[in-house]
């Protein structure tokens, strides 16, 4: 069942997240899509991640689907002008690839080439309206026509919890207006807040129009979080967390944060709207057949379809 | 007071003749775009785009965003609402949140904000507003298509 199926059906859907490694060779990919195959609907492939040079999200996306599974290939607006973005479409989906994540992407600033010139031709909202004209309207920015029109299943980001907190809803809006057709979220570890932002998008009916995946990480280690909290943008860490990762003995830390993320995920998967979760684990694949196997133990919803 | 001017500034046929005048003649152009530039650099941190949001926006210009969004705020702004970018300066969509919400706008937040047209930059967003050059740059209805807009990119 592909990802726009398991979301249309109504059942809980989960994706994970490969970093393509800084060199030229899908071994690593194939690898690790591989071990996630029997776990996740989708995986996505991300795109230069934290602004680092790495290998292509197209070329990783097409090694995801050579061992078996579907890829969701990131898309961000921070290397790429109007051009090239939706020639990148073109190919992607002439190549089989079907899921299109899009974000504006981390500042160059945060990467290994900080002083390369930031593009942001285009935000995540006027890139997403563009694909989505491409596909519907079979036409570019520019008006000129499509033959044939690219097919793919769009997806955004969002951040629940940054300032200012009462328009990150509507914000979401504006992505689902624009051709947002799932969204994952940035790591949830503060469920209270995540049920507030999901109650505002149930007032304005986006989970009806759009299938919500809850982010949810696996921590390995208090230096893992602490890096998560200082110097991933938009993250926050309420102190609960580290006191109990703290509270376990070193060596078992990762599994606490395996435990942790189960319940994360438990506890998710019953605020209503919640269409499935996001497990934020890049370079961590090991940990997803953990975390769903706590979250699923009093459960079956993992067992349908597999 | 700039939601007040922004009704007697509204394109009326008097506006148009006037900017048509000013756009007719080189210096007067010049001297024009030049006042516009001093004030609005001095009053809102305007880098003379050409396609001026500011009406709404809460008169914050989202291009002093470090990654110039039209459609802010990114996923990365502070707790403490500071730019991801530059700790040390306010998230400008947090500021226009904040002033278009306490002017009663917040609203206006919501209207979906077509790309830039980089060939206007330096160029007087005034003129190009009273020429009705400016009418498309954004809308609340996003159905008819990104790709559809009349005159985009030609």
């Amino acid at each position: 069942m592909s990802l726009r199926e398991r979301l249309a059906s109504g059942s809980f859907a989960v994706t994970a997240e490969i970093s393509p490694p800084r060199g030229a060779s899908t071994e690593k990919i194939t690898a690790a899509a591989a071990s996630l195959r029997d776990w996740v609907d989708a995986v996505n492939v991300t795109d230069n991640q934290g602004s680092n040079v790495r290998l292509a999200s197209w070329a990783g996306s097409l090694a995801v689907m050579a061992a078996g599974l579907e890829p969701v290939m990131q898309m961000t607006c921070r290397d790429r002008n109007r051009i090239a973005l939706q020639s990148d479409l073109l190919g992607a989906s002439a190549l089989g690839i079907r899921n299109i994540l899009v974000m504006t992407g981390d500042h160059p600033k945060f990467g290994d080439h900080p002083g390369a010139r930031p593009v942001f031709d285009l935000d995540s909202v006027q890139l997403l309206w563009a694909l989505r004209t491409m596909r519907d309207q079979h036409v570019l920015l520019s008006g000129r026509r499509l033959d044939p029109a690219p097919d793919c299943f769009l997806g955004a980001v969002e951040n629940p919890f940054a300032p200012p907190v009462e328009f990150r809803a509507e914000r979401l809006g504006k992505k689902v207006a624009a051709g947002a057709q799932f969204v994952q979220t940035q790591f949830v570890f503060d469920v209270p807040a995540f049920a507030r932002w999901m109650t505002q998008v149930r007032d304005l009916g986006l989970h009806e129009r759009c299938g919500i995946l809850a982010g949810v990480g696996a921590v390995r280690s208090v230096r893992a979080l602490e890096y998560m909290r200082d110097k991933v943008p938009g993250v926050e860490v309420p102190d609960d967390v580290f006191r109990r990762l703290r509270a376990a003995p070193p060596d078992k830390h990762a599994a606490e944060g395996v435990k942790l993320a189960a319940e994360i995920v438990q506890q998710v998967a019953e605020i209503p709207g919640v269409a499935g979760v996001h497990l934020l684990v890049a370079g961590n694949e090991q940990a997803v057949p953990g975390i769903l196997e706590n979250a699923g133990s009093r459960e079956t919803r993992w067992a349908d379809g597999r | 007071m700039a939601y007040h001017l922004q009704r007697v500034l509204r394109p009326a046929a008097g506006y148009r003749w006037l900017s048509a005048r000013i756009e007719a003649s080189g210096p007067a152009r010049t001297l024009f775009t030049g006042t516009e530039r001093q004030t609005k650099t001095v009053l809102f941190g305007c880098r003379m785009c050409g396609q001026c949001t500011l009406p709404v926006t809460g008169y914050v210009c989202p291009m002093g965003c470090p990654k110039e969004l039209r459609n802010g705020p990114c996923g990365g702004v502070g707790a403490d609402g500071s730019c991801e970018v530059y700790p040390e300066q306010r998230c400008v969509w947090v500021d226009a949140y904040d002033r278009a919400a306490g002017a009663g706008r917040a609203g206006d937040l919501r209207l979906l904000h077509r790309p830039v047209d980089h060939r206007r930059w330096g160029q007087s967003s005034w003129l190009n507003y009273w020429q009705g050059r400016d009418e498309e740059l954004w809308t609340g209805d996003a159905s008819p298509g990104l790709g559809q807009r009349p005159g985009a990119n030609t």
